[in-house]
């Protein structure tokens, strides 16, 4: 794999906020750049916006060509026109998260004392509430006061507990697909292996690999590649690959390879194309640092009180990455302040990965879940 | 093996709960509940009881059903429904959370009936429970002449596999009512279509010829 640069910059759409944004950890980023994607039109009443929140290596390109892989967005096959999230009735909105290297203010984006260079790994930790602080100001800019829906998977969920937590007046309807209320010490522990093989690839320079025009890409694909596993059933790859050997009959020489090797070098490989090994490693710190009920002395059902908001939440069965008993604990804490919830764990062997998938049952339940909740918001 | 027995078996949709179908109780049932109510209905299936009170009474109504196939219907049709079970989910809802709590021809079905009711007492000011009545005469009169467990189109499935693992009567239900403090508002008790409910004014011909009983209940 070549050292490259990381990714060629395309130009993406954004809106600056010079007053910039205060973050948990204590510091305040002076200035704060969102990089978003619309679809669809806003209707005059401003009510028919619906929020989608991307998962860790995901970005605003939810629902076009990616500009710089060139590949359909990551949920085509959901959002569009006379799709389930029907962007000819819906006006879709999906930002870049904050910490993100594609447009949004992250580690690439200039150091606020040395604006020659990038923040890098001086970057203040955010988290998933930061995230969803910053996509706030966005959805303010953009004249919404109160969001239709905002929907999510994995971290995209997290958000959009957090939105449902944090601006309870402003989510109509929440939906965390293959989502949970807190990382667990195993995600927590699938991460460290990812950043410890970023920060071992000798390309990596403390961080300060863009100074040395290289990147980190071995380390960066090693992270994908143990990430990758975690999003994919044990039935899935054995469907997908069994024990099949690439381009040969018997393990004879050492190069020789099993098929499943020969696709998890290619996933590493095709990301390293568009991420950032910084906002890798700021992001799946974020998702670390997110436990909803630690405000509220662990009591998850407290970060939900009085809500008025509609949750629609969905597992699937074969993912072990964000379990269904997770989405259960998070609907047992609705039940807990007798929200309105809809929870429903779709049986599918695509493991986590079941949520970008063509999954009928998923999203046919999205589709008349928001049909519902159309219907008693008065949405035509 | 008996053909009524057969044409049971062969519905694996409905293997959670036997002649389950919400339509026979649905008119009765919607009858007891007030309009504008809060309703949490427990083994809602596809969710026509709580649509039929959205619709109708404008109600807020919700399900809990544990077949994944009626969630997946439920929800599609824009229901608020999850999944999940009598026994283990009631205990997450808040006291007083409902005006009404139905559990629709599965009281028997539960793990823990007495703890079932108690807990929709708790989480709702009315609970409504509708059974099928063990007491019937044609199940006495084939338990008496055959010696076997009875087999009738509402108990329709064999011993070792039927999930109406906590059948009871009129007359037990009353007694249950008793011990633990309900107050029974209104009762009736139907036939299997939950079309006629004569039988009103006693208990005794209750319990030989309702099939199903239904209640209105209240904490004394």
């Amino acid at each position: 794999m070549d050292q490259g640069p990381a990714f060629a910059d395309a130009p993406h759409q954004s809106v600056t906020f010079e007053d910039g944004l205060g973050l948990d950890c204590g510091r305040r980023l002076a200035s704060l750049t969102v990089a978003y994607r619309t679809y669809g039109t806003l209707d005059a009443a401003k009510g028919n916006a619906i929020l989608i929140c991307h998962a860790l290596t995901g970005d605003q390109y939810v629902a076009e060509t990616h500009p710089l892989t060139g590949k359909p967005g990551w949920w085509a096959n959901l959002v569009g026109p006379g799709l389930v999230v029907d962007t000819d009735r819906y006006f879709v909105v999906c930002a870049n998260v904050l910490g993100g290297c594609m447009g949004s203010t992250g580690p690439r984006s200039p150091h606020e004392e040395r604006p020659t260079e990038p923040w890098g790994t001086d970057f203040p930790a955010v988290t998933i509430q930061d995230m969803v602080r910053a996509q706030n100001r966005l959805v303010e800019w953009l004249g919404i006061a109160r969001l239709f829906a905002v929907i999510g998977g994995s971290m995209g969920g997290m958000q959009a507990l957090a939105w449902a937590a944090l601006y309870p007046e402003k989510v109509f309807a929440c939906v965390p697909v293959a989502a949970a209320a807190y990382h667990s010490a195993q995600n927590i522990a699938f991460h460290e292996i990812g950043r410890q093989a970023i920060a071992a690839d000798p390309f990596f320079y403390s961080g300060r690999y863009w100074a040395e025009g290289v990147n980190p890409s071995r380390g960066l694909a090693v992270a994908r590649m143990t990430a990758h596993i975690t999003y994919v059933s044990e039935a899935a790859l054995t469907r997908k690959f069994g024990r099949r050997l690439q381009n040969a009959t018997d393990l004879t020489l050492l190069g020789d390879r099993f098929e499943v090797e020969s696709y998890l070098e290619h996933q590493g490989s095709s990301f390293v194309r568009r991420f950032d090994a910084n906002s890798y490693l700021t992001i799946t710190r974020a998702m670390d640092l997110f436990d909803l009920a630690a405000e509220h002395e662990g009591r998850l059902a407290g970060a939900f009180e009085g809500t008025r908001t509609r949750f629609l939440l969905v597992s699937f069965s074969s993912d072990w990455l964000f379990p269904t008993a997770q989405s259960r604990a998070i609907a047992r804490a609705l039940n807990h302040v007798a929200a309105n919830v809809s929870f429903l764990e779709v049986i599918s062997d695509k493991g986590h990965d079941a949520f970008l998938l063509d999954e009928p049952d998923f999203h046919k339940t999205l589709k008349g879940f928001l049909a519902g909740c159309a219907r008693h918001v008065g949405l035509a | 093996m008996r053909a009524a027995c057969g044409a049971r078996v062969n519905r694996p949709a409905r293997v959670q709960f036997v002649a389950k179908n919400m339509r026979v109780d649905l008119a009765l049932i919607a009858g007891m509940v007030g309009a504008d109510s809060r309703v949490l209905d427990i083994g809602c299936g596809d969710g026509t009881l709580i649509d039929f009170l959205a619709r109708t009474k404008n109600c807020d109504a919700r399900g809990i059903e544990i077949d994944m196939a009626e969630v997946t219907e439920a929800v599609t049709r824009g229901l608020p429904v999850m999944q999940g079970d009598a026994d283990a989910d009631l205990v997450n809802y808040p006291d007083g959370a409902f005006d009404y709590v139905v559990l629709s021809r599965t009281l028997q079905a539960v793990e823990k009936p007495r703890e079932v009711l108690r807990q929709m007492l708790r989480i709702g000011t009315h609970a409504i429970v509708s059974f099928p009545n063990f007491g019937h005469w044609s199940l006495r009169l084939q338990l008496l002449t055959r010696g076997r467990m009875p087999m009738t189109k509402t108990w329709g499935r064999m011993w070792y596999e039927t999930p109406n693992i906590h059948p009871c009567t009129i007359k037990d239900f009353f007694a249950l009512c008793g011990v633990d403090g309900y107050r029974v508002e209104r009762w009736y008790a139907a036939d299997e279509e939950g079309a006629k409910t004569p039988w009103r004014r006693s208990v005794m011909l209750a319990n030989w010829f309702g099939e199903q009983g239904l209640f209105l209940l209240r904490k004394v």
